[in-house]
């Protein structure tokens, strides 16, 4: 089924460029697999997924407390928050590598229609957070019949 | 002081993979890593988002230290917005003497490796009689 959707296509050229400057506004041009130094770009980085009846947002988050974790829906707007804490009780000195990124984070991303708040579902595992979000009724595809008389 | 420079685990350059490819034409990405060190043992911390634990290797040998984790997952359709794609981890950092490689301990948790290297226990001045 390849039918032409202008709609989407725009949508999803749309979110093409906004990766694309995304990339490039930040200091590796090339896609990470992983965490970056900290501070270097959005963090959680996110993927969006979809299909007829939901979304599902990945967010990369290694290491995150889980009871820091707090999601929050408006209309199509999904907030993720949360905090990777440091280990306590060392001193500057004791460090010899520190790479991972540590800090509270917040970020936000619009889904492309409105979800029902009520069911969404979230899950914490290999540090990867995976929240999965019905559309709401209104925005699902729906099949009309046809009568033939 | 040069004793403590010892400790330090260094990549070891050549052996740590940025996002090659290797020979079996699989990705591999250095996991973003913490090394500190307390009294009584060196703590590495090492990021290894969707490695579960049957993924996970933790090798010592010739006082080198591999970690290797192997992401497996099913490819996904219907991208709206594609910022990260999971792949697997090598690094390779080389260990000093003083740690004991025997009582290495790891535990994966969040997505996090906790890797625990005790140091050895130095051996404690000790008189030596004379004999007359």
């Amino acid at each position: 089924m390849n039918s032409f959707k202008p709609w989407q296509e725009l949508e999803r050229l749309r979110n093409d460029m906004d990766l694309m400057l995304d990339r490039y506004s930040g200091t590796t041009p090339w896609r990470l697999a992983f965490l970056p130094g900290r501070g270097a770009r959005k963090y959680p980085q996110l993927n969006v997924i979809e299909d007829e009846a939901r979304y599902e947002v990945e967010a990369l988050a290694p290491g995150v407390d889980p009871d820091t974790i707090t999601l929050s829906v408006q209309d199509n707007t999904l907030t993720i928050s949360g905090e990777k804490k440091p280990a306590e009780d060392l001193r500057p000195e004791d460090y010899h590598r520190s790479e991972r990124s540590v800090g509270k984070f917040v970020r936000s991303v619009q889904l492309p229609d409105h979800v029902d708040q009520d069911k969404v579902k979230a899950k914490y595992r290999e540090g990867i957070l995976t929240v999965v979000l019905e559309k709401s009724e209104a925005a699902k595809p729906r099949q009309i019949p046809v009568e033939v008389g | 002081m040069a004793e403590i420079e010892k400790t330090v685990p260094e990549v070891a350059e050549g052996a740590a993979a940025r996002g090659e490819s290797t020979r079996e034409g699989e990705l591999y990405a250095m996991p973003p890593v913490d090394i500190f060190e307390k009294e009584d043992a060196l703590y590495v911390l090492a990021d290894l988002p969707g490695v579960k634990p049957d993924g996970l290797a933790v090798n010592v040998e010739n006082g080198v230290l591999t970690i290797e984790g192997k992401v497996e997952r099913e490819e996904k359709a219907g991208y709206l917005r594609r910022e990260f794609a999971l792949t697997s981890f090598y690094r390779q950092f080389r260990i000093a003497e003083t740690i004991d490689t025997e009582r290495i301990k790891a535990a994966l948790k969040n997505g996090v490796l906790h890797l625990t290297l005790p140091k050895i226990e130095r051996a404690k001045a000790r008189r030596i009689p004379i004999e007359t």
